[in-house]
């Protein structure tokens, strides 16, 4: 069993490389906060109406953070073919997936997390009481987001438009988790929060769902 | 270099044929390579010798045919023979240091002795000193430096060179003739990709050479071996 070895020194590869780089998070952060404090300014974040509109901005910034971040995820592999070195290294390809998509998810999480305060201030929204249960959605919801964007990353960088495929192929698949999460951070946010169980259950199945279907066919996305 | 404890093992290539869409980048090309050859790959560019070498690599899926390689004890097929691969590109991490791409790579295929085989190779291939730079301050010949020495890490049996001398100045392909050499005479099956004639070329003991996609020459003498890799009959 050479899996979890391979995926753990892939995976600090990839911390390594992006701490000494910071390209993604940069872009991302930025994003995110550029994307939040825009809206604050389309209307009057009083505590009520964010409470409505607010799951819906988080989840619509986390998404095109997202597609951001998981463009380069393998399209940086093929610079200097460091695919082919690491398909000639690793025992099992899984690996390098998994390592991509559980930085990917790091990277997101980090992102998130940061900007909850500022999202929580600028919109008069409280975070802190349900800072367990939000934290919960949205590891759920970056973890079904970097699965399904890290398998489509592999199989756009090696197409012609890829800069246009990515979003093209990840919007439509994603619709269900994206539908559930917002479902659940509205719930979380409302001035009696609650966990809506099933929202939940909808996103962990999603995740489990796209992991066993990467583990079962990720290796052929790799191929020339 | 210390010459390494290679296991030879051969390959052999069955009617391998690669089209992408209508166009055929090899037609039916079968070669069988023993064990210890050292096979130069001739051909104008576009005449399918990267597209070969992938293909042995097990990098690419051919549209027909099988790859295998065996070992020299026994003729059957071994699936444990993972073949060293030199491409184009440096196959290293910009945004790593010379010795993390080694590490990395080592750590990935379970070498023995890491940090001693990571020490001895970055030595042997001239970048001891420049071992805590990252690649992207390398130069291409720097960079090639570095592939060579992550192919090199686990002693291959076999090893895929696509014109490895591109970038190199004349005291890094004096390196790389007599770091061949040292491979070719400790068992090492090379099979790679040249343009010409060179010191590193008068390293094969066997000359193939590809048009179009298809075998058109395989020699092991002197005249008919200087005629593949110049192409004096083209």
């Amino acid at each position: 069993m050479s899996l979890l070895p391979n995926t753990s020194v892939l995976l600090g590869k990839e911390l390594r490389t992006e701490f000494r780089s910071r390209e993604l998070l940069t872009t991302t952060i930025i994003f995110i906060l550029i994307v939040i404090v825009l809206f604050s300014f389309t209307f009057d974040p009083t505590s009520d109406e964010s409470r409505h509109f607010g799951s819906g901005l988080l989840w619509l910034a986390f998404l095109f953070a997202a597609s951001l971040m998981l463009q380069p995820c393998f399209l940086r592999e093929q610079h200097n073919d460091t695919l082919s070195a690491l398909r000639l290294s690793v025992s099992d390809p899984f690996a390098i997936f998994l390592a991509k998509l559980v930085a990917n998810t790091l990277f997101l999480l980090i992102t998130e997390l940061l900007l909850l305060p500022i999202f929580s201030a600028m919109y008069n929204v409280p975070v802190l009481p349900v800072l367990h249960w939000l934290a919960l959605v949205f590891f759920l919801g970056s973890l079904g987001i970097s699965i399904v964007g890290t398998a489509l990353s592999a199989i756009s960088a090696q197409a012609r438009m890829r800069e246009l495929l990515l979003p093209l192929l990840m919007l439509p698949l994603l619709t269900p988790i994206l539908v559930a999460s917002t479902e659940v951070t509205k719930s979380l946010l409302e001035r009696a929060p609650y966990v809506p169980w099933k929202g939940v259950g909808i996103v962990a199945v999603f995740d489990l769902v796209f992991l066993t279907v990467l583990w079962l066919f990720g290796e052929y996305l790799l191929e020339e | 270099m210390t010459p390494p404890t290679v296991s030879p093992a051969g390959l052999r290539l069955e009617n391998i044929e690669k089209r992408y869409g209508s166009l055929y980048a090899l037609r039916r090309v079968s070669l069988l390579v023993a064990p210890g050859d050292c096979v130069v790959l001739a051909g104008r560019n576009g005449s399918g010798k990267t597209t070969l070498l992938r293909i042995a690599a097990r990098l690419v899926r051919p549209t027909s045919g099988s790859v295998s390689f065996f070992s020299s004890e026994r003729d059957s097929d071994t699936e444990n023979v993972k073949p060293g691969y030199v491409a184009h590109a440096a196959m290293a991490y910009d945004e790593l240091t010379a010795e993390e791409n080694l590490r990395l790579f080592a750590r990935l295929q379970s070498t023995r002795q890491l940090e001693t085989r990571v020490d001895t190779l970055l030595s042997e291939v001239g970048l001891g000193e420049r071992r805590t730079s990252l690649v992207r301050t390398f130069s291409r010949g720097m960079r090639q430096r570095v592939a060579i020495a992550c192919a090199l890490l686990k002693e291959p049996g076999v090893l895929l060179l696509d014109e490895p001398a591109t970038g190199l100045d004349p005291q890094g392909v004096a390196w790389l003739a007599t770091t061949l050499r040292q491979l070719r005479d400790s068992g090492c099956t090379i099979i790679m990709s040249l343009h010409g004639e060179s010191e590193i070329s008068s390293l094969g003991t066997r000359a193939v050479r590809l048009e179009a996609g298809s075998l058109i020459a395989d020699t092991r003498t002197g005249a008919t071996f200087r005629t593949i890799l110049t192409f004096a009959d083209a």
